[in-house]
């Protein structure tokens, strides 16, 4: 049936759901739908890593053969560096920017090395908000505690009170940088509730915050003079005879050649995995997330938490086709957007957590009340119409204009027709391990955001992800500049790879693929093309 | 789904649509309908590494010219939001060299004069509006910049909060300005010195460095795993 005729049912039943009140699930309740509808308890989709670090732990097996993977570096190859530092960020989204600033502050030397472009990453993306817990009502303590609820308790308690306390001091940072966050009448600072979260927490700029946040750090990098290399994927690490990290090689993708930097310590900053396309999900995620930063930390030896977990954001669009998997931010949630099925009910409380409502949806889907397009793709109702409804006539245009814009563009009005979606892949919840000076078990390399992993537990709550970046961000940077000041550059060498090959070779060999990705392989072959015709 | 050879970008529903004409670069090619501008990229076979970013419509890494069919005028999208049609003609927009100008934002004097000395350009602005029609987020490009030469920063930043950064607005400049970096500085002046500042922000940094939460830190942290899960679920 047309989408059209399909959602006449989400108005028909809008007054009717606007009286209900549905309450969130028991932690029991909870656990079974997670367990039994969630991606991340798909058995048949994980694998133990055969080697390293995480040896016999379960991750999906997308990434386990990353891991596994070879280096493109073979051993004997000139180290000569091309360039010398004393810190090396390796990512130019909003943890990398924000550790290049810190440093640099400090007086250190820095390059920021990007394989796109300085900026592009999820960080510009982030439509929700940052959880800062500045509200007269609300307290670090709160924001601690809902976010360990969050992640199902298990959260690293020290990184996550380091994250909590220093929030704060973030925002007073930001807004001397000029980053515009929504204010109240009286001049404070806005915020919004999140799905999750027992209090409002959120800060905003308007539907753009990771936009607005990134368009000032990305001007300051520039304004501040680092050293940047665009267009250089980090290919290997290089480790002394300590095994301590002492820089990197990347691989200049406009004219394909080696760039060996020597560095006093190293941030990576590469981000998530969606493009890895975990499942098969769609997902939410920029052209470069491929688990970069997980590859290169494993084959030097640093240990990763949590790489069993991941985030499918509850809504990713379903229709059109061309806006498949891109996220329609949980701030309609927030604002009172009802999910509906096909039945035109509603089925979860919508601000319960993300794993919660996308299992949720899930199984709506699974037991026959999803909505099919014509595509043959299934998803659920988000009512978007009814933010007008239940706040006035233009509050989704005026509270979601980045969404308006986004489905303006296929004819359809958001602010009068539900959007249909489906859980999208969205964010990776564990990452490398990391002390709260976002250092690894490898000495002086450190990893930062996304790449890291143990502050989000389980479940990474909604808001939690712009604050990880910039606290993180800080910690690493000034943690990695104020150590280069006091300590000589090491040896350049590529021992630690040996190591890895020799271990590799005893469990069997490498997954037979070469990682770090650097960019999913979505240019069509010509078999392919044959094959369609 | 998503191992090395298979194409998951090319679901197989969407290989079922009709195949349309398009020009990439003034070179033929068909497509499936309505897939977006990158996709089609990818489905001819090309390498994308520029020209690429978010994929979400919020970097700008993928600014697009393009003509639809048999109409005379180039328009401007982001590769990712734009689905193709038939005969559709498109280029992706190289980087474009605009100057960017270096300032420390904190320590100006006085912002809305130092607009002229570090854009002298800014004022220059003949009025042709092309700026405004090349924008892709349908800003009123040229009214900021106008906006901006009579010190109204509040405005521009309110109307620039769209701007992607894709820098389609500059390359048709006859004055030669980038009005997209113009209302960047416009508006992380107006964040920096023309907004009040959050009086209760101040307020809980110095909660926090007075220690107000320290009982209730010592209260937590020294819970039993069990009791620390009866406690979350008694915070609503």
């Amino acid at each position: 049936m047309d989408i059209h005729a399909l959602q006449q049912i989400v108005h028909q039943t809008r007054d009717a759901r606007r009286k209900q009140t549905i309450p969130k699930f028991s932690p029991a309740d909870r656990d079974q739908l997670i367990h039994k509808y969630h991606p991340d308890y798909r058995a048949s989709a994980y694998r133990p890593i055969r080697f390293g670090p995480n040896a016999d732990d379960q991750t999906v097996v997308e990434l386990a053969a990353l891991l596994e993977g070879d280096s493109s570096i073979p051993e004997h190859i000139d180290l000569t560096p091309h360039y010398t530092t004393d810190v090396l960020v390796v990512g130019g989204g909003g943890a990398g920017c924000a550790a290049a600033l810190h440093a640099h502050a400090t007086g250190a030397k820095v390059i920021l090395a990007t394989k796109l472009r300085l900026g592009d990453s999820n960080s510009v993306m982030a439509q929700g908000g940052m959880q800062i817990s500045v509200a007269p009502e609300d307290s670090p303590v709160t924001h601690f505690l809902d976010t360990l609820k969050g992640g199902h308790m298990q959260n690293d308690h020290e990184l996550l009170k380091v994250m909590v306390e220093e929030g704060p001091s973030i925002a007073k940072w930001l807004i001397e940088l000029g980053v515009l966050f929504d204010r109240q009448a009286d001049g404070n600072l806005h915020v919004k509730k999140g799905g999750g979260s027992s209090k409002p927490r959120l800060l905003t700029c308007s539907d753009y915050t990771g936009l607005e946040i990134m368009r000032v750090l990305k001007d300051e990098v520039l304004n501040q003079k680092i050293q940047l290399l665009e267009f250089c994927a980090a290919v290997e690490l290089l480790s002394d005879e300590n095994g301590q990290c002492t820089g990197a090689i990347f691989k200049d993708l406009d004219n394909h050649r080696h760039v060996v930097v020597a560095a006093k310590s190293v941030i990576l900053a590469t981000g998530g995995i969606g493009r890895l396309h975990i499942q098969g999900f769609p997902t939410s995620n920029h052209y470069g997330a491929t688990g970069d930063g997980l590859c290169l930390s494993y084959r030097m030896g640093a240990k990763l938490d949590h790489i069993d977990t991941f985030q499918y954001h509850p809504s990713g669009a379903v229709y059109p086709e061309q806006l498949i998997g891109a996220l329609v931010t949980e701030g309609i949630r927030s604002e009172g957007g009802h999910l509906v099925n096909a039945k035109g009910e509603r089925f979860v409380n919508e601000l319960d957590t993300r794993d919660v409502v996308s299992s949720s949806i899930i199984r709506e889907c699974e037991e026959g009340r999803g909505i099919r397009t014509m595509s043959g793709r299934i998803g659920v109702w988000l009512d978007t119409p009814l933010l007008d409804a239940e706040h006035g006539p233009g509050t989704v245009e005026k509270h979601f204009p980045a969404m308006m814009m986004q489905f303006e563009r296929f004819g359809i009005d958001i602010s009068k027709d539900p959007v249909l979606i489906y859980p999208t892949l969205h964010y990776q919840n564990g990452g490398v391990k990391i002390d709260a000076n976002s250092e690894t078990n490898v000495k002086n390399l450190f990893v930062a955001g996304e790449a890291s992993g143990g502050l989000h537990g389980r479940n990474r709550l909604m808001g939690n992800s712009l604050l990880d970046l910039m606290v993180f961000g800080k910690r690493s940077g000034l943690t990695a500049a104020s150590r280069a000041l006091s300590m000589p550059q090491g040896k350049l060498t590529v021992n630690h790879l040996q190591q890895f090959r020799a271990e590799a070779k005893k469990h069997g060999n490498s997954s037979g693929v070469i990682s770090p990705m650097i960019l999913p392989a979505y240019t069509r072959k010509e078999a392919e093309r044959t094959a369609t015709k | 789904m998503a191992q090395e050879d298979s194409n998951v970008i090319d679901q197989p529903e969407v290989l079922r649509h009709k195949m349309v004409s398009i020009e990439i670069s003034g070179k033929k090619y068909e497509v499936p309908e309505g897939i977006t501008v990158i996709k089609a990229l990818w489905h001819t076979g090309q390498e994308v590494v520029r020209g690429a970013g978010c994929l979400g419509g919020f970097c700008g890494a993928c600014a697009t010219y393009y003509r639809t069919k048999d109409d005379p005028k180039v328009r401007t999208c982001l590769a990712c939001q734009m689905a193709v049609e038939d005969g559709m003609s498109f280029t992706i927009m190289p980087p474009f060299p605009a100057r960017k100008a270096l300032y420390d934002i904190q320590s100006l004097k006085d912002p809305k004069q130092d607009l002229f000395n570090l854009y002298p350009e800014a004022p220059l602005c003949r009025n042709c509006n092309a700026c405004t029609e090349a924008c892709p987020q349908k800003i009123d490009v040229r009214e900021g910049v106008w906006k901006a030469v009579f010190g109204d920063f509040k405005s521009v930043s309110e109307m620039f909060m769209d701007c992607v950064m894709c820098g389609m607005c500059t390359p048709v400049c006859i004055a030669d300005i980038a009005p997209n970096l113009v209302a960047l500085y416009v508006s992380r002046a107006q964040g920096a010195h023309f907004t009040e500042k959050p009086l209760g922000l101040d307020i809980r940094i110095k909660e926090i460095q007075d220690g107000r939460f320290n009982d209730e830190w010592n209260k937590v942290l020294a819970m039993s795993e069990q009791q620390l899960a009866d406690h979350c679920a008694t915070v609503k």
